[in-house]
């Protein structure tokens, strides 16, 4: 039997990364209560059910590797180190958010733990991946930029430039697609006539795979071996992870708007929280305790993010002026 | 002091700056073995290799998220875009990327980056091939950019940029490639955000860019030869605007004309002229005069071009309205 890159995760790892997908879960779940009570300011895109993606496919990098998280990557921040109170702050526009108040969390970018800033432009974080990548083999180091983005921005223009133009190059990166089935409200099959996404892949000249999104130790081992590639010189790979969004496009839709009943449930019995504890409990993982315990420490992370998020201060109005270029007052602000 | 061509002086710059940080590259469409359609970049491939300087395909979308990336990483990346016209194209990656990336971060990430265009009519190439883009840019917090008008200026501004810690557009006239100059043999740099007086006059106030700096030039030897003195400024810089040298020049002349290729409805003439009002109003003696492209898409044959631009005349003729008001 073939060997995989997960059967050297130890106990303590695998239920490691059940904590970050249950952590993941629990922070979309409180941050949806606290939208509903107003206090959220920025609009919610749930990655409920996701989140076997990005905990998988970052469990399987290098802290030196970086990665451009899709706007329904939450895992990644959390997984590459953002806290989940800053990450919250931001949620709320506090001046303990991302860049002191001044962006969104969904596109936050952090050097520590190697978060690419991303765009609120579904799309633009595909070639700012891909320059990454390029850096990295300009300057001859064995690291691997990974970009995550959904099946709707697989449609743009960007994605196949930018996978083009690595594909000439051969840079070390790898493409995630989380296919969870919807851009935004629009089914796949109404804006995708193909059978496949990975398959685009073959035109660009380098690996398409498609992968059970939704089996985290599936997605670590195809993203483990992707990036090995990658380090070794032979260039970008693209990973088709066939998931299931299980919320609305965001915070203001129901979850279930426009779709077919017994799809929702079909996939809700293909939960990947679910599905990854009965393979913990299937290795004897799960002991006395042990979820309870899991549980319970996810819980009180999140409430202290909570509290934090809530006392944080908003930014102070002068924070406006500050890091629009290297030199304060620098441009043309004197016209104004 | 050597007698080089505005293209010799790109590449001199580039050269310059590539000894200097190994972290600069060049890339774009055609730059490597071709040394780019106006031969700007000819002769780097030689000197740096293929790591270095590299052409790409047709995707000026992904170059310039590319070029944002690569620099958010620590590099020093110089995109030529062929043509000005084509940051349609690469629209996203400047304005939504490159230029938002130390505020959206605040500071942790910054992309120091180049932008190097061809811009500018004047030769049969076409609409999609002559339009001078710096109004399309201009409105965009965190964006720096130039527009030299001679070797000595592209020379310097351009390695001024290469080392700016934040992206910058330079705007290279393509009908200029071919303009000599003699310059300074040890190397020097021209700082980003100051015009310069180019010729001194005391009756009227020109600000123009690019290639209608030479032509305001010209209108100014007429207008001498009419008794008139007309003060040139050449702007060089449109983020920064160096409003304080031609207000101060407007506080001597008391009349202003600016000049540029870009259509005059929304052009940076109207910023100057904010400007000027805005601050030297008690000093203008006429009203200010505001030459530029038409209000047209730009066309191809000549007879059409050259009702497109500002003519020397027309600019001698705005110059004598400032004076007869």
């Amino acid at each position: 039997m073939r060997v995989r890159p997960s059967d050297g995760l130890t106990g303590t790892q695998l239920l490691d990364m059940y904590r970050w997908m249950l952590l993941t879960r629990a922070y979309e779940d409180r941050a949806q209560e606290l939208w509903s009570k107003g206090l959220v300011v920025e609009s919610l895109h749930g990655s409920q059910g996701q989140e076997a993606i990005g905990v998988g496919a970052c469990y399987a990098l290098r802290p030196s590797d970086v990665v451009a998280p899709s706007l329904r990557t939450r895992a990644a921040f959390l997984v590459r180190g953002v806290p989940v109170r800053q990450f919250l702050a931001g949620m709320l526009g506090k001046a303990t958010g991302a860049a002191n108040g001044k962006a969104t969390a969904h596109h936050m970018g952090r050097p520590e733990g190697g978060i690419l800033l991303g765009s609120a432009i579904v799309g633009a974080s595909i070639p700012v991946a891909t320059g990454a990548a390029l850096a990295f083999q300009l300057r001859g180091e064995d690291r691997v930029s990974v970009c995550f983005f959904g099946d709707g921005t697989a449609q743009r223009g960007d994605f196949h430039e930018a996978l083009n133009f690595a594909g000439v190059m051969k840079l070390p990166v790898v493409y995630i697609i989380e296919n969870n089935l919807y851009a935004e409200f629009t089914p796949i099959a109404k804006h995708f006539a193909g059978q496949s996404l990975a398959a685009r892949a073959e035109g660009y000249g380098f690996g398409g795979l498609a992968v059970d999104g939704n089996d985290i130790l599936a997605v670590f081992d195809t993203v483990s071996e992707a990036a090995e590639r990658a380090r070794l010189g032979e260039g970008p790979t693209l990973i088709e992870c066939m998931t299931y969004r299980q919320r609305g496009h965001s915070s203001s839709h129901a979850p279930t708007e426009g779709r077919d009943p017994a799809e929702v449930e079909a996939w809700l019995k293909r939960d990947p929280i679910e599905l990854f504890r009965g393979e913990l409990d299937r290795r004897g993982l799960l002991g006395d305790g042990v979820l309870e315990g899991i549980r319970a420490s996810v819980d009180q992370d999140v409430e202290e993010a909570v509290q934090f998020a809530i006392d944080s201060p908003l930014p102070d109005s002068a924070e406006l002026y500050r890091d629009v270029y290297a030199e304060p007052g620098f441009g043309n602000e004197e016209a104004r | 002091m050597t007698t080089i061509a505005y293209r010799e002086a790109v590449q001199r710059a580039l050269r310059e700056e590539m000894r200097r940080d190994s972290s600069v590259f060049v890339f774009g469409e055609d730059v490597a073995e071709p040394g780019g359609v106006f031969k700007a970049t000819l002769g780097l491939l030689d000197e740096f290799g293929p790591k270095r300087v590299f052409d790409t395909p047709i995707s000026e979308s992904a170059l310039a998220g590319v070029a944002v990336g690569a620099a958010m990483m620590g590099m020093r990346p110089v995109l030529e875009i062929m043509f000005a016209d084509f940051t349609t194209i690469a629209m996203d990656g400047i304005v939504n990327s490159a230029a938002k990336v130390r505020f959206l971060s605040a500071g942790e990430y910054t992309a120091p980056m180049v932008v190097r265009m061809s811009y500018g009519a004047g030769a049969r190439w076409g609409a999609q091939h002559t339009q001078s883009v710096e109004s399309w840019l201009m409105n965009v917090p965190g964006l720096t950019i130039v527009q030299p008008s001679t070797p000595h200026d592209v020379l310097g501004l351009l390695k001024s940029a290469i080392r700016s810690p934040d992206p910058v557009i330079v705007l290279e006239h393509k009908n200029l490639y071919g303009k000599k100059e003699d310059v300074p043999d040890e190397e020097f740099l021209v700082p980003i955000g100051k015009a310069a007086i180019r010729r001194e006059g005391t009756d009227v106030t020109i600000a123009a860019t690019g290639a209608m700096v030479d032509r305001a030039l010209a209108a100014a030897r007429t207008l001498a030869a009419e008794g008139t003195e007309a003060e040139v400024i050449d702007v060089r810089s449109i983020i920064p605007l160096d409003v304080d040298t031609i207000v101060e020049s407007v506080v001597r002349t008391g009349r202003l004309v600016t000049l540029h290729e870009a259509p005059v409805f929304g052009g940076f003439g109207a910023e100057i002229a904010a400007s000027v009002g805005q601050r030297a109003f008690g000093y203008l003696d006429a009203p200010i005069e505001r030459l530029g492209g038409a209000w047209s898409p730009i066309p191809f044959g000549q007879v059409l071009i050259d009702e497109y631009l500002p003519s020397e005349q027309d600019i001698v003729r705005a110059a004598e309205r400032t004076l007869s008001s």
